[in-house]
C-alpha cells in the first residue's frame, strides 16, 4: 500500500491520516493541507487550487461513500529534485460506474453542480482515479512545486 | 465552531464570514439570512467573503442561491471581498457566479446596494 511505503522512506515523509466520514472532518483536511503546503513554501494561489479540490474530493466521499473512509497526506520528490504534495482520497463507497462519465464537468448523482471530480482535476498538477464497484474509489492528487 | 454575525445597518443586512464554513453551518447561515430579511424587511444584502480563504463548488452555489433567495424577498446580494486566489481557483473549477452583483470591498458594495435599491425606491414611488 502506498501508505506504508511512505512510512517507510525515512526522507522527510511526513505523513498525515485523518478518517473522513462528517462534515467538520472536511474543514479540518482542508486546514492540515493549508498548512503542510505553507510549509513546504507553495505560493497561496496553488494553496487555494489544491485546498478547494481537497474540499470537493473530502465531500465527496461524506456524501457518496456515506463517509466510508479516509485521506492521507504526505510530501514526494521527483528524483531527489523537485517537491511535491500528495494526498490520497480512499473510500469503501460503492464505487463508480462509469469513471468517464463521472469526469464530466456538470454530471452529478446528488443534485450538485457536478464540479467535485472535474474540477478537482483542473485544479491539481496531477490526478489518478480508480474505482471498484462495490468496493470504492481512490482518487489521487499531486501538486508539484514550482 | 462559531457562528456569523449578521448585522444590520441601515436598510441593509451586512454578513461578514469570518468562519470557515462547513455545509451544514454554511446552510445554516442562509436559513439564518433569510429569517433575518423577513423580520427586518432589509432592502439590501451584504455579504463579506474577504476572511474566506476558499470557496469550493458548494459554497459558490450556495452564495448564488442565497442571492436568488434573498432577490425573490425583494432583498438586493452584493457580494464582497473575494481575494485574487478565490476568484482564479472558482474560473479554473468551472464555476461562475452568474446573476450576482459583486464589489471588490464593503464600501463598494454599499454604494452598488444603494444604487440597486434606491432604483427600486423610484419605481414604487412612480
Amino acid at each position: 500500500m502506498k501508505k506504508t511505503e511512505n512510512n517507510k522512506n525515512p526522507s522527510r515523509a511526513e505523513v498525515w491520516e485523518q478518517e473522513i466520514s462528517i462534515y467538520e472532518d472536511i474543514i479540518l483536511a482542508r486546514q492540515k493541507v493549508k498548512v503542510m503546503m505553507q510549509e513546504m513554501g507553495f505560493s497561496v494561489l496553488a494553496q487555494t487550487r489544491i485546498v478547494t479540490a481537497v474540499s470537493e474530493l473530502a465531500r465527496n466521499i461524506v456524501i457518496h461513500a456515506g463517509g466510508k473512509g479516509r485521506m492521507s497526506v504526505c510530501e514526494v520528490s521527483k528524483t531527489g529534485k523537485r517537491g511535491g504534495l500528495k494526498c490520497i482520497f480512499e473510500d469503501r463507497g460503492p464505487g463508480i460506474e462509469n469513471i468517464e462519465k463521472a469526469m464530466q464537468s456538470g454530471f452529478s448523482t446528488s443534485n450538485s453542480l457536478g464540479l467535485g471530480l472535474s474540477g478537482a482535476k483542473k485544479l491539481c498538477n496531477e490526478f489518478y482515479i480508480e474505482s471498484f464497484l462495490g468496493k470504492g474509489t481512490t482518487v489521487t492528487i499531486i501538486e508539484w512545486l514550482p | 465552531m462559531g457562528e456569523v454575525t449578521i448585522l444590520k445597518i441601515g436598510k441593509n443586512l451586512i454578513v461578514p464570514i469570518q468562519i470557515e464554513l462547513h455545509d451544514q453551518s454554511a446552510r445554516k447561515l442562509q436559513r439564518d439570512i433569510l429569517n433575518y430579511i423577513e423580520k427586518t424587511g432589509a432592502q439590501g444584502l451584504l455579504i463579506d467573503v474577504s476572511a474566506v480563504s476558499i470557496i469550493d463548488s458548494f459554497l459558490g452555489r450556495l452564495l448564488v442561491e442565497t442571492a436568488k433567495m434573498a432577490k425573490l424577498m425583494g432583498t438586493e446580494t452584493v457580494l464582497v471581498g473575494m481575494k485574487k486566489e478565490v476568484v482564479l481557483t472558482l474560473i479554473h473549477l468551472g464555476l461562475t457566479m452568474k446573476n450576482l452583483h459583486t464589489a471588490l470591498n464593503i464600501e463598494d458594495g454599499l454604494a452598488l446596494l444603494k444604487s440597486l435599491t434606491g432604483r427600486t425606491y423610484e419605481k414604487n414611488r412612480k
